[in-house]
């Protein structure tokens, strides 16, 4: 048996619907399946904080680099506005009934900018440089993560790439052999890693082939300038084979540092959409302000404080009381309300409660309220024997940001008016906090996490004793074990809820809030992907509707 | 005078390679790397990061290399973090831009300020003084993270005269904001040192002396009093005009303009040794130009100085 | 001819009748208090001392403590209030501005202060040192000053964070490693055109030892420039102070200081809380105008031309 691709026949079929809709004058007022009056000059421009390192398929690294490098070069699949995976360069794919064997059929009409076709050849040299130790990716685990045959050989450098598990069997077929069935493979081809790169460019101009004088991508888009630290345009491309359906002309990111900056340009209409990140604080007159402009969906990242639990920590951090103490003092609504102010959830738990398949369990502190927290907060802390005759006093290490500031002066004031915890702040740059708090030296330090899939693990794995993003310290053999199960189960959800519950009573780290991405958007653009939670965007995809 | 030239431009590269040593000894002491992050690379993948950019060498060897690549090849270097481009390309596109603005800016500086610092003089104690003092504090008392936000939300969100940043080739309009933030303070520091200076050389005997002989105040002033004047203030602009050329990290970032400035923070924090290098050796390379260049004025103004 | 001041005057009158018999400093003194404008600004800055030490006792609030009541809204509950004690309003955080203010004027004070004293000490003997010397052993010197102008200094600062852990005493070694080097470059610029006056020449010519010439001589003809400098400096120090808080060395919060407050209030910029870069801006400008006055009044006292 073959199992046929599982793409979205729907949103085929809407793609198609469109191509044949075409839109020869190639700017017709409207837009072709919604009707809407388009504006004239379709031009995005939209902000990021800081530069992107590489905008080069085989070394990209970030969310922005991401982005861009989603408009300039097309992978095997495209995500569509849900996140879902949707044809790209490959129109489909088979798969072998061990799901060890992925084959992808590529279309005929995919060129690149240069107008040489797209080969199959094209995606197995982009594979085999990414996972080369001599381009030194910092993704190129992705590559070993993907599963891919001899993925970890040739990344250490024990197997020439050529023993690679991708191979072209013609110019139009490519074949992709995994190591373990996966049944998200299909999600993982949608990322910038796996996209092709042209190897005669590449190989006449190296580092320089990413520039805008000698780019050949086969994306929606091209580039046509970039000023490191100042703006990068990418235009539409004549050779895409969708180009039809493209409506945006022109997209210009620009580097703002500062995020009030950006929303100050922004409302001086300078750019359509700022960065995430909007100054704290400000969302709620923004919202007033701008109702339907102001942005904030719910993101898969929580915000903590770690406790130190290492034996060289402070007398007083050994005993769980006063962590329990210290964590239900914090007035979470407070922090999320009046501190953030973006739409952001307090947190009770490590996990949050968007996770799929994750069910919140009870944990006692959410269900009270402050002032029965603040209750038990002061009858902890004195069981503990501690208070105004033996008091504490600690500091919470952070790395400078206005907002992590923000949080730890709220926090440092409840402790002192509930608990009389006096509480220093130590700020430090970003390089000398990460030294400084993966040596375990401090009290309490900041941390935050996001997930990179959609499952409870992902965050509850921080808690195992062997975990090197466990910055607390922590050691529970009885967490341990109940992580190693959840992978060996079908349905590990129970071991997620009791591992929550075990973090409640131990405390190794104190959940303050889950995030949420909150930016500004002009309310011209439309078609930006708000049920991907992902957040991907593809440029193809916005037009700009006439005001 | 040439022998003298000469002998400056050879003490010059014992001294840039001293400064590479230290700067490489402070970075390397410094806590962090290029290449750690919040979620630290799987081993293997950092090794061959490292491989690649040499950084697996042992510490001497890396100066070593580093000395050897920018001497015999003129090439500081790949970016650690901007992993595309070279530190070359990345001087290459940033100095021009720091260059035009901070130019502007010393320009706009020097004139204003000696100006307002010579009137302030001349009219010692009265509401001219006041009020020229009164305008250089002023505008010190600005730091430019304050002035910078403030001209925006002025000139771009109220007035809409001018882009909020930018830079777009340098047009006048991406100008504009960038020189008036960076030249304040210079400017104001200029005011203050021409205007004490002046104070000085007017009070002279040999402006006394031209005072009684009858000369005219605007004669004595542009003829006798302003060359000597200028000696403190040149001790002044030489470091900077260098400071300025190379852009303020403020202005960078605030503007979006895409100059150099911006790297002597965001290299640091990133840890990006080979663009903090980079910008290391021009800081230190033009600071010793520009020096050489204020004691050939100082020859030039007071031909009595002997070095 | 020159417009002068009754001041000028008065003082000119006052500098011929004490022709003989006095000290330098008691005829400097004299020349001061009769300044009116260092005068009132020693009034100012009185006042500004007073506020620092002292302002705490006039509010009821702690500058630590958030008042998580008027926190949620801050724009309209936070505004300058005299009646329920806030009189400069909340800052963005939630806490007492007034309070932060004074605390802030005070340490920021001590920094500008002491930062530019170490310039003053160490700058300008190391200066007048290079330029009396001259030859080999200015070139060295001067080198030195260069070298340590270029080298990447947020390394430094993070050095000194990790190495000594942060306190007051490391600010100020961090300030002031960096404070001197400019004065260093202007002293040294000014003495080479001094050491060529007749007055020193026959100094050295009755056998005077260097140093003694360089103390007796040289320095106090620097005096004039070197005290508009340290005047200049002090905002300049005021503001670095934040940034090497922002590394992580020096104040932490809760504490604060007048750089930390105003560019927290710039951070509000244009969000309808002016009180809160206001009131520090306005603390910070006082303060830069007493001592520029104070400075001013000092050089006209001490300028040896003007005897």
């Amino acid at each position: 048996m073959k199992l046929k691709n599982t793409l979205k026949a729907s949103t085929a079929a809407a793609l198609v619907l469109i191509g044949t809709a075409v839109y020869a004058e190639s700017h017709s007022a409207t837009h072709p399946v919604t009707g809407e009056a388009l504006a004239a000059e379709q031009m995005f421009t939209y902000s990021t904080i800081d530069e992107i390192p590489s905008i080069d398929p085989g070394l990209v690294e970030d969310v922005e680099g991401s982005a861009v490098v989603r408009d300039l070069f097309e992978g095997l699949l495209n995500q569509d506005s849900d996140g879902n995976p949707i044809p790209g360069v490959a129109t489909g794919y088979e798969v072998s009934d061990d799901m060890l064997t992925y084959t992808f059929t590529l279309r005929d009409n995919a060129v690149w900018s240069d107008g040489s076709p797209v080969t199959a050849g094209d995606f197995v040299y982009a594979w085999q440089r990414a996972a080369n130790p001599e381009t030194a990716s910092p993704y190129s685990w992705y590559i070993e993560l993907m599963s891919i045959e001899n993925a970890a050989a040739v990344i250490a450098g024990e197997k020439p790439i050529t023993d690679l598990g991708v191979t072209a069997i013609d110019d139009k077929t490519l074949e992709v052999r995994i190591t373990q069935p996966l049944p998200y493979f299909p999600q993982m081809v949608t990322h910038g890693t796996t996209f092709p790169v042209p190897q005669h460019v590449v190989e006449e101009f190296g580092n320089d082939w990413i520039t805008p004088e000698h780019f050949v991508g086969n994306g929606a888009y091209v580039l046509t300038e970039r000023v490191l630290q100042e703006r990068l345009v990418r235009e539409k491309s004549e050779t895409y084979w969708d180009k039809d359906n493209v409506i945006m002309d022109k997209v210009v990111m620009l580097v703002i540092n500062d995020s009030t900056q950006a929303l100050t340009r922004w409302q001086a209409g300078e750019i359509d959409k700022t960065a995430q990140g909007l100054p704290p604080g400000q969302y709620p007159s923004l919202v007033a302000e701008y109702p339907t402009e102001a942005i904030a969906v719910p993101s898969l990242c929580s915000y903590y404080y770690n406790m130190n639990m290492r034996d060289t920590a402070p007398e007083w951090a050994k005993d769980a009381r006063v962590r329990q103490a210290l964590s239900l003092a914090i007035d979470r609504d407070i922090i999320v309300e009046d501190v953030l102010s973006a739409g952001q959830f307090p947190a009770y738990t490590f996990t949050p409660g968007a996770t799929a398949g994750f069910e919140v369990p009870t944990v006692e502190a959410a269900g009270m309220t402050q002032a029965e927290r603040n209750e038990k907060a002061k009858a902890l802390l004195a069981e503990a024997g501690y208070g105004s005759d033996n008091p504490i006093s600690l500091e919470i290490l952070y790395n400078t940001s206005e907002s992590h500031k923000s949080i730890a002066i709220a926090v440092s004031q409840m402790w002192k008016q509930t608990l009389g915890v006096e509480t220093t702040l130590a700020n430090m740059e970003w390089q000398t906090f990460l030294e400084e708090r993966g040596n375990g030296n401090f009290d309490v330090s900041r941390a935050g996490w996001c997930g990179d899939y959609n499952e409870a693990s992902t965050f509850l794995d921080l808690m195992n004793s062997s975990s090197g993003y466990n910055d607390a310290g922590y050691n529970n053999a009885e967490v341990d074990a109940l992580l190693a199960e959840a992978k060996t189960l079908e349905d590990p959800s129970a071991n997620y809820t009791k591992i929550e519950e075990i973090i409640s009573v131990d405390v190794p780290i104190i959940p303050i809030y889950h995030y949420t991405e909150n930016f500004m958007l002009n309310d011209a653009v439309k078609g930006w992907p708000f049920d991907n939670v992902q957040q991907n965007w593809y440029s193809r995809e916005l037009y700009k509707v006439a005001e | 005078m040439l022998s003298f030239i000469a002998r400056r431009f050879a003490v010059a590269i014992p001294t840039i390679l001293v400064l590479i040593v230290i700067s490489f000894i402070l970075m390397f002491a410094a806590p962090g790397g290029p290449f750690n992050a919040e979620r630290p690379l799987p081993p293997q993948v950092l090794a061959n990061i490292e491989a690649k950019y040499g950084l697996d060498q042992p510490y001497w060897k890396q100066i070593v290399d580093y000395v050897w690549n920018v001497v015999a090849h003129f090439d500081f270097g790949p970016s650690f973090k901007y992993k595309d481009r070279s530190v070359n390309d990345i001087i290459a596109q940033g100095f021009p831009v720091t260059l035009t603005y901070g130019f502007w800016s010393f320009v706009v500086a020097v004139i204003v300020g000696v100006t307002l610092g010579v009137f302030a003089a001349i009219r010692h104690n009265t509401w001219i003084d006041y009020l020229a003092v009164g305008i250089s504090i002023g505008a010190q008392s600005l730091p430019n993270f304050v002035m910078a936000p403030m001209l925006v939300i002025v000139f771009t969100l109220w007035l809409g005269w001018l882009p909020g940043g930018g830079w777009n080739g340098g047009q006048v309009q991406y100008l504009v904001l960038p020189v008036i933030a960076l030249s304040t303070s210079y400017m104001a520091s200029i005011a203050r040192i021409t205007r004490s200076s002046m104070l000085e050389v007017l009070n002279s005997g040999f402006i006394r002396t031209a005072r009684a002989k009858g000369l005219s105040d605007t004669r004595i002033i542009l003829r006798h009093a302003l060359k000597p004047a200028m000696l403190p203030v040149l001790s002044y602009l030489g470091p900077a005009f260098v400071l300025m050329v190379t852009g303020s990290v403020i202005v960078d970032s605030y503007f979006s303009t895409g100059g150099i400035g911006v790297y002597f923070v965001n290299a640091a924090f990133n840890r990006d040794y080979s663009v903090m290098m980079g910008i290391t050796i021009l800081m230190g390379a033009l600071t010793i130009l520009f020096n050489l260049i204020v004691d050939l004025l100082y020859a030039w103004i007071d031909p009595k100085i002997r070095y | 001819m020159f417009s002068r001041t009754t001041a000028d005057q008065l003082m000119d009158v006052a500098s011929s009748q004490a022709i003989k018999g006095r000290s330098l400093w008691h005829d400097a003194f004299r020349r001061f208090i009769r300044n009116r404008a260092a005068l009132i600004s020693l009034f100012l800055l009185g006042f500004v001392l007073i506020f620092a030490f002292f302002g705490q006792y006039l509010s009821s609030h702690e500058p630590d403590f958030v008042d998580f009541s008027l926190r949620r809204d801050i724009k309209n509950l936070g505004v300058p209030s005299i009646e329920n004690g806030h009189f400069f309003g909340l800052e963005q955080e939630g806490r007492d501005l007034y309070t932060r203010v004074v605390q802030g004027t005070r340490i920021s004070i001590l920094v500008g202060v002491i930062g530019s004293l170490v310039a003053v000490v160490v700058g300008t003997l190391y200066g007048a040192f290079a330029g009396y010397m001259g030859g080999r052993i200015d070139s060295v010197m001067m080198r030195i000053v260069d070298i340590l102008i270029a080298i990447p200094f947020m390394f430094v600062i993070i050095l000194l964070l990790v190495v000594f852990g942060r306190s007051m005493v490391m600010l100020f070694v961090g300030v002031g490693l960096i404070s001197w080097l400019d004065m260093a470059r202007i002293a040294r610029g000014q003495t080479l055109t001094i050491k060529n006056k007749e007055f020193v020449e026959a100094a050295v010519a009755t056998g005077v030892k260097p140093f003694t010439v360089i103390l007796r001589h040289i320095v106090p003809n620097l005096a004039g420039i070197v005290i508009v400098y340290a005047t200049l400096l002090i905002p300049q120090l005021i503001i670095t102070e934040s940034f090497i808080s922002f590394l992580g060395l020096g104040i932490q919060e809760p504490m604060t200081s007048l750089g930390a407050l105003i560019s927290g209030g710039a951070s509000q910029l244009g969000f309808g809380t002016p009180w809160m870069i206001g009131f520090p801006l306005f603390f910070f400008l006082i303060t830069l105008y007493a001592f520029f006055f104070v400075g001013d009044g000092l050089r006209d006292a001490l300028d040896p031309k003007d005897r």
